[in-house]
């Protein structure tokens, strides 16, 4: 009987045991294989969802559902939290006592918003003037907030790298000039986004695109702003530089970590408790019976729930052949498709990798589309509004996409006069000591 | 592409970060420190530097600024003063290490 435990029950961890459920139904019904799947609650939040929250697009019951009703029943649903893995041992340790032994481990408990690392960021002010939008109830918080709020300095602050969803921030300042425009008071709100990267998004050619939509909204960007220390009553951040950025309503984009038992798990996570993670293998570098996948691991892309599912593609047929003793499949090319709403019932849709930047062209189907890359357009808008019915229904359940490949295809896309990309070597991988090795881009 | 520090050849990357670590010395480092502003590494630099460049050659990448402030032995609002800008790039420039991962 060979057992798979899955820690963490959110997109990715959902997507991979219905997978595998469905890969190995004949040997779950025969008793030769169990999945189990483990996750601390029953509330599985529509991530993307969180977003349109403060701005009162979707009500916080829009977003969520019940776990356990996406996992097929023939999955094991276990309700528990994690006290840590032991690799030696092949089994984990839940917080009550209860034990879980595996012959296959898949981590997929994604990453955390840690605001209480920023000193001063929860003190006095916080859930007054001070919100973040990355869990439900801060989401929740701020949409009440900004229904009675009469203006003055919206300030945006990432405070550090990674976060989930990386184009999260730039799509909230754009629904924000929407919502205030609407609302008839544009004009006395002034929005800025303060970002420790030094352009409004890492690749060049988004960078440049997205940098323009600001300009072109009146909205305020300050780079290379590292944020040392928040300090609520007075409405300022502070740069460990000793820089200052005033505010009257700060939504924070917090400090991310992986989940907590990473770090109480002997080998496991990096410093900042992601897996480490082969890129390309989705193998964690601990032991060869581990794997993980979507915000999880530390391999150098988005955190976003396309990267989980392009990711989970490639880990099935890695399990297949872990399990049929065969050699991994290095498939995963760092896969990313994100759409980014860009206010006025628009949106622009972004498609890049490991070594692809995103490009300006049509998408999924080259020549035809529907949907347009790096552009903004109503149609990418509502793209990205039915993708909500797409999560549930077909992401979820673990169906392909049609015309949507797990690797990035160059197909629609416009190359042009690219700017050559950097190549070194990626996170994670082993140290280079002088070897010449050519290996996946990192932004 | 190569470029060369103190009179030695290296490999670097397109922004100036060595790609491979054991072309490293330390008048190569002194060098890139002036580069970038630094015109004398303290024993503190050092510290720094040192920190990094064995946490890299140790886990195969660069320690974020957060672990730095934590674990170097050098409090962040320190590093920020010894390397102005950006701590966790800076020491692993001058350290002779690839570019720590910027995320996207």
């Amino acid at each position: 009987m060979k057992r798979m435990v899955i820690l963490g029950a959110g997109t990715a961890g959902t997507i991979m045991a219905n997978r595998l459920r469905k890969l190995y139904k004949r040997q779950i019904r025969a008793g030769e294989m169990s999945i189990s799947i483990v996750d601390q609650d029953n509330q599985h939040v529509y991530q993307p969802g969180l977003l349109f929250v403060p701005f009162q697009t979707y009500t916080p019951e829009d977003t969520v559902e019940p776990r356990r009703h996406h996992i097929h029943e023939e999955v094991d649903y276990v309700t528990g939290e994690i006290d840590r893995v032991a690799p030696d041992e092949d089994r984990v340790y839940l917080s009550d006592g209860r034990t879980l032994d595996y012959d296959i481990l898949i981590l997929a408990t994604g990453t955390r918003v840690v605001p209480e690392e920023t000193e001063g960021l929860t003190g006095e002010g916080w859930h007054e003037k001070m919100f973040e939008f990355y869990t439900l109830e801060g989401a929740t918080a701020l949409a009440d907030a900004l229904d009675t709020w009469e203006g003055g300095r919206l300030v945006l602050n990432i405070v550090d790298l990674p976060i989930k969803c990386p184009i999260a921030p730039l799509e909230f300042v754009f629904l924000a000039d929407d919502y205030f425009t609407k609302r008839g008071m544009r004009d006395r709100v002034q929005i800025t986004l303060v970002t420790p990267m030094d352009g409004a998004f890492t690749r060049p050619l988004a960078a440049k695109a997205f940098g323009d939509l600001l300009g072109e909204k009146r909205i305020e960007l300050v780079t290379e702003f590292n944020t040392g220390e928040v300090d609520g009553p007075n409405g300022k951040l502070m740069s460990w530089d000793e820089r200052t950025v005033d505010f009257d309503l700060l939504v924070s984009v917090p400090l991310h970590l992986g989940a907590a038992y990473i770090g109480r798990s002997p080998g496991l996570g990096d410093d900042m408790d992601f897996v480490r993670t082969d890129p390309n293998a989705l193998q964690a570098n601990r032991k060869d019976n581990i794997f993980a996948l979507g915000d999880a691991t530390n391999v150098p892309t988005s955190k976003a729930g396309s990267v989980a599912h392009f990711q989970a593609e490639v880990l099935e047929e890695n399990i297949r052949r872990f399990v049929a003793g065969e050699e991994l499949e290095p498939a995963f090319d760092g896969h990313a498709n994100c759409f980014i709403e860009t206010g006025h019932d628009k949106a622009v849709l972004i498609d890049f990798n490991y070594d692809v930047e995103p490009l300006p062209g049509k998408f999924p189907f080259g020549g035809v589309g529907p949907l347009s890359l790096l552009k903004e357009t109503r149609r990418n808008h509502w793209g990205k509004l039915a993708f909500k019915w797409v999560y549930w229904h077909m992401l979820m359940p673990g169906r392909d996409l049609p015309g949507v490949t797990t690797r990035l295809s160059m197909r629609g896309k416009r190359r042009g006069d690219l700017p050559k990309l950097e190549r070194h070597p990626v996170q994670g991988g082993a140290p280079d000591t002088g070897a010449s090795k050519e290996e996946a881009h990192v932004a | 592409m190569t470029a060369t520090f103190a009179g030695h050849q290296v490999d670097v990357d397109h922004e100036g970060y060595m790609q491979k670590p054991a072309q490293w010395n330390k008048e190569i480092a002194a060098e890139m420190a002036r580069e970038v502003g630094i015109e004398t590494l303290t024993e503190r630099h050092w510290q720094v530097v040192e920190f990094v460049r064995s946490r890299y050659l140790e886990t195969g990448s660069a320690p974020s600024i957060r672990s730095l402030g934590k674990e170097s032995g050098v409090p962040v609002k320190e590093l920020y003063k010894l390397f102005p800008k950006g701590p966790a790039k800076l020491a692993a420039r001058i350290g002779g290490i690839p570019k720590p991962r910027g995320c996207i």
